[in-house]
């Protein structure tokens, strides 16, 4: 038996909870744990550890299957994937299976979403789930029909009795089966049995409504009487509000009413960090539609109180970065030998800094919340991650019991890759809720709101430094980075090195001497997790110095690293139990990836391969060659192969698209994303000048592979195809023009 | 509405109770002339399915047709609008039978969010029934406005291909 509960003669059935159906179906609560391990869990509040998380399954009398999932649906196909499970076990047309998203309960246990953890969680239990209503509706057909279960077979959503040609269909044996007791044992089908999970082309449940302008997001929330409202916020990150006039805002057609916005808890003073909701000073315009409340901010005056920050630059954040990777850092993260003294003692040291901008998530739908303060009660529909920390977050900013905050998730969000994991608009939709009368508001971000009042992945400086022996392998290697770390955000003290050298300071590379330095550097701008969080940068990073390491040696980048992957790794920032980094699944991938790619074979003129593996913070390993060439001045991506190993894959086609996106998304973040901070506030505003990828950007082919791997708990695959992209176009330029891009937006100059 | 304007007022601008032809139907829509089709369509019509992502034409998910145009509706006035057969995302499949680029969408799951999609749809549908077999370069200039940030290009290519075949195969 595996780690996970994968297999056969699974008999917990207290998880199991079955009920009648409001109407006359089937009811069933499935409790899953929360998988513990932290390697999933995030580090965001409400995040990790927490248990029971209920997923329900309720089949209506008319066939159709209803599961409603805790989990927030931001493209990743969770919603899909995790129907999949239960629809395999319970023989289910798959035709009438539909995803709903649950309301935020705090008894029924944690709903955040992040990691790419979802499948983890709870995929054991919900193959469970379907087993036993499958069982039970097969025993109630049996005494309907007066045959013994035996004779009894399911398909489509129907038992059938072969004998005598009669069926009956789930629905027609909702009720009955309602009444019948958990079976105390389940057999799951086995891989080879499977007709859903593993196969190709399944429909994704949500399509239908997408392409046909049904399916609701959060701004699509509509609710009678509801009014809209559009904020003017302080540029300058910390600034607050001294004075306003609404004159004028209140003369456009229209506007209502006009909102102050504090950031700070109600009854507490001023205060720059506007505690943990992370919201920020402004004038809310409310109005009856939200062309009106957009007008109306405009013609508002509002003199700010500039605060703390107003002098930062990207220019002022860089030297600092600059200067502190020239010393040794404020944290060592961690030490093996003596780099140090091996450094000193080295004739001939490789050095190279890479450097990095603050990004944007850019979500397709800008942040919204709509929220109404009524009978003492703020009830929120919010495209959130973590509706979980919304409700906390919601209830200590406003005072209120976290009773008296319902939280709904919206069934659909316009993207999330991290941003929506922060409670700040959720928050501010309840500030602006509680001083509007008993009506629902809606408050919409514009394209500018968003991209200047983000919650960045930070900017960051590594340098690192190795002295090589005689055989080319790195004898000492000493790592330096500087950033504003994540956890730092909104002016936190503590040690923060451990975290933002996730994928650095762990990295499974065999260095005799080796250490991770970290200094932090101040800043106002937040920052949140961005799609595979501080590996988007170390990994860069680091794998962009295997390949110069490689080279300086004279050797071939792939061998190279195969040479140097020959243990596991113990000593880690973070705890091994956590991280147990499988030197044979890293070779796994990279020769699979190799392989694939044809790696060494002979490649179009102009064209090169770079390789690069990711380090697996959420336990999924990926590599990835990237074919590449440089066509006057501009990069063009022309294949991309990538091989994972996440235990299993479940939905290819989903999985595909996951990494698919993850890929396409790292090059669009490698060619032209940049977030730029001038007085101490957010340059760009809108798709003019944060230059996302556009159709004829993307990469010519994307293959993806998969190795199965029984013998580990299946993990996520929204992230690991992000990290190791970076690394692998820049060592395919580096390669293909003899010019090795160190920083990004990738420049060829150096 | 009880705060609203005399329909000639002291503002220049607006005019109420525009006439709009949405998805065939006549429709009057109690707005301001100046206000853009966008938020007309969500806010007071109530079809939410065409999208905002970015206010000025750069991000293409407010792309309704009109007269058969892909149109950013961020960047039109209902005033602009009048008089015009305007299509949205919900108004796409004729007698319940989907386009085309709808089929060959839900054929190769090319919505990841799904956010950008109702935009993605309505500008290659328009390609498609102008250009029933576009070569890449061709896709790329009609695609080359709509945005999407989960990276579903790759997908998007393939199922407009797969569209063009359909539309073929349904109009020899």
């Amino acid at each position: 038996m595996s780690r996970h509960e994968s297999g056969r003669g699974v008999s917990r059935r207290q998880f199991l909870v079955v009920s009648a159906a409001l109407g006359g179906g089937l009811l069933m609560q499935v409790s899953c744990k929360r998988n513990e391990n932290a390697a999933t869990g995030g580090n965001a509040p409400g995040a990790g550890g927490t248990p029971n998380p209920s997923i329900f399954v309720r089949i209506d009398p008319d066939d159709t299957i209803h599961v409603t999932i805790p989990k927030s649906e931001m493209g990743q196909g969770v919603r899909t994937a995790l129907a999949m499970f239960v629809a395999e076990e319970l023989d289910a047309d798959w035709s009438r299976m539909r995803a709903e998203a649950a309301s935020y309960d705090p008894a029924l246990g944690s709903q955040g979403t992040g990691g790419s953890g979802s499948v983890l969680d709870t995929h054991s239990r919900l193959r469970v789930a379907g087993a036993s209503m499958r069982l039970m509706l097969v025993a109630a057909a049996a005494k309907k029909l007066g045959v013994d279960a035996s004779e009894l077979t399911t398909k489509d959503s129907k038992v059938l009795h072969a004998a005598s040609s009669r069926s009956l269909s789930y629905g027609e044996l909702a009720a009955d089966a309602a009444a019948l007791a958990v079976p105390a044992n389940v057999t799951l089908r086995k891989p080879e049995e499977w007709k859903l999970l593993g196969t190709e082309g399944v429909r994704s449940l949500d399509v239908q409504d997408i392409i046909h302008g049904r399916a609701k997001y959060g701004l699509d929330v509509r609710r009678d009487g509801m009014l809209f409202a559009s904020v003017e916020r302080a540029h300058t990150f910390g600034a607050t509000v001294k004075s306003f006039d609404a004159t004028r805002a209140l003369a456009v057609p229209g506007v209502k009413q006009v909102i102050e916005v504090r950031r700070e808890k109600a009854g507490e003073p001023r205060d720059v960090f506007g505690g943990a909701a992370g919201i920020h000073s402004g004038v809310a315009v409310v109005a009856t539609n939200t062309w009106a409340a957009m007008q109306g901010r405009k013609a508002l005056t509002v003199q700010w109180d500039l605060g703390p920050h107003a002098q930062e630059t990207s220019a002022s954040y860089a030297a600092f970065m600059r200067d502190a990777v020239e010393k040794t850092g404020t944290e060592i993260v961690n030490k093996i030998g003596d780099p140090d003294g091996e450094l000193a003692k080295a004739t001939d040291v490789l050095k190279a800094d890479y450097e990095f901008p603050f990004l944007a998530h850019a979500t397709m739908e800008p942040q919204n919340c709509t929220a109404q303060f009524a009978n003492g009660t703020m009830e929120l529909w919010s495209p959130t991650q973590f509706p979980d920390w919304a409700t906390s977050a919601v209830a200590e900013h406003l005072a209120l019991d976290p009773k008296q905050v319902k939280v709904h998730v919206t069934p659909l969000m316009g993207g999330g890759f991290g941003r929506r994991i922060n409670p700040d608009f959720s928050v501010e939709a309840a500030v602006i809720a509680k001083e509007v009368n008993g009506a629902p508001v809606q408050v919409v971000w514009t394209r500018e709101d968003d991209m200047r009042h983000d919650f960045y992945r930070q900017c960051a400086i590594h340098r690192i430094e190795a002295a090589l022996g005689a055989d080319g392998h790195p004898v000492a290697m000493r790592h330096r980075l500087s950033s504003p770390a994540i956890d730092a955000s909104g002016g936190k003290a503590g040690k923060f090195g451990a975290g933002e050298s996730d994928g650095i300071g762990n990295h499974v590379y065999r260095v005799p001497h080796r250490s991770t330095e970290y200094t932090l550097l101040a800043s106002g701008v937040p920052r949140g997790w961005w799609r595979a969080v501080n590996t988007t940068h170390g990994t860069f990073a680091l794998e962009s110095f295997i390949d110069e390491m490689a080279a300086k040696a004279g050797k071939d980048p792939y061998e190279y690293r195969l040479a140097l992957i020959d243990k596991w790794v113990v000593d880690s920032p973070k705890d091994s139990t956590q991280f147990p980094f499988n030197p044979e699944r890293f070779r796994t991938v990279l020769t699979l990836a190799a392989e694939k790619a044809g790696w060494g074979q002979p490649l179009p003129p102009g064209h090169a391969v770079g390789i690069a593996q990711n380090v697996p913070d959420h336990l999924t390993y990926a590599a990835e060659v990237v074919e590449a060439s440089v066509v006057n001045g501009k990069i063009k991506v022309h294949r991309v192969v990538v091989a994972v190993d996440c235990g299993r894959v479940y939905n290819p086609d989903g999985a595909r698209a996951q990494l698919e996106g993850g890929i396409v998304q790292a090059l669009s973040a490698a060619l032209g994303e940049s977030i730029t901070i001038e007085d101490g506030g957010v340059v760009e505003g809108n798709f003019d000048t944060y230059k996302l990828l556009r159709i004829g950007g993307e990469p010519v082919k994307i293959e993806c592979h998969w190795v199965t791997n029984d013998a580990y708990p299946v993990t996520g695959l929204g992230e690991p195809s992000v990290p190791p992209f970076f690394p692998a176009l820049a060592n395919a330029i580096a390669k293909a023009t003899g010019r090795r891009p160190r920083s990004m937006p990738l420049q060829l100059s150096t | 509405m009880g705060d609203r304007p005399p329909s000639r007022g002291p503002f220049p601008c607006t005019e109420l109770d525009v006439e709009l032809t949405i998805n065939g139907k006549p429709t009057t829509v109690d707005a301001p002339a100046d206000m853009p089709l966008l938020w007309a369509l969500r806010d007071v019509v109530g079809l939410t399915g065409t999208k905002f992502g970015c206010g000025i034409s750069q991000c293409g998910a407010c792309t309704v047709h009109v007269n058969g145009t892909p149109t950013r509706s961020c960047s039109i006035t209902v005033g602009a609008a009048q008089g015009r057969a305007i299509t949205t995302i919900e108004g796409l499949a004729k007698d319940s039978v989907d386009h085309a680029v709808q089929q060959a969408w839900a054929e190769l799951n090319v919505p990841q969010c799904g956010y950008c999609q109702a935009g993605q749809v309505m500008t290659a549908a328009a390609l498609i029934d102008k250009n029933p077999n576009p070569t890449d370069a061709q896709i790329d200039a009609a695609m080359q406005g709509n945005l999407c940030r989960c990276g579903t290009y790759v997908r998007i290519r393939a199922a407009i291909k797969r569209a063009a075949e359909i539309h073929r195969g349904a109009t020899a």
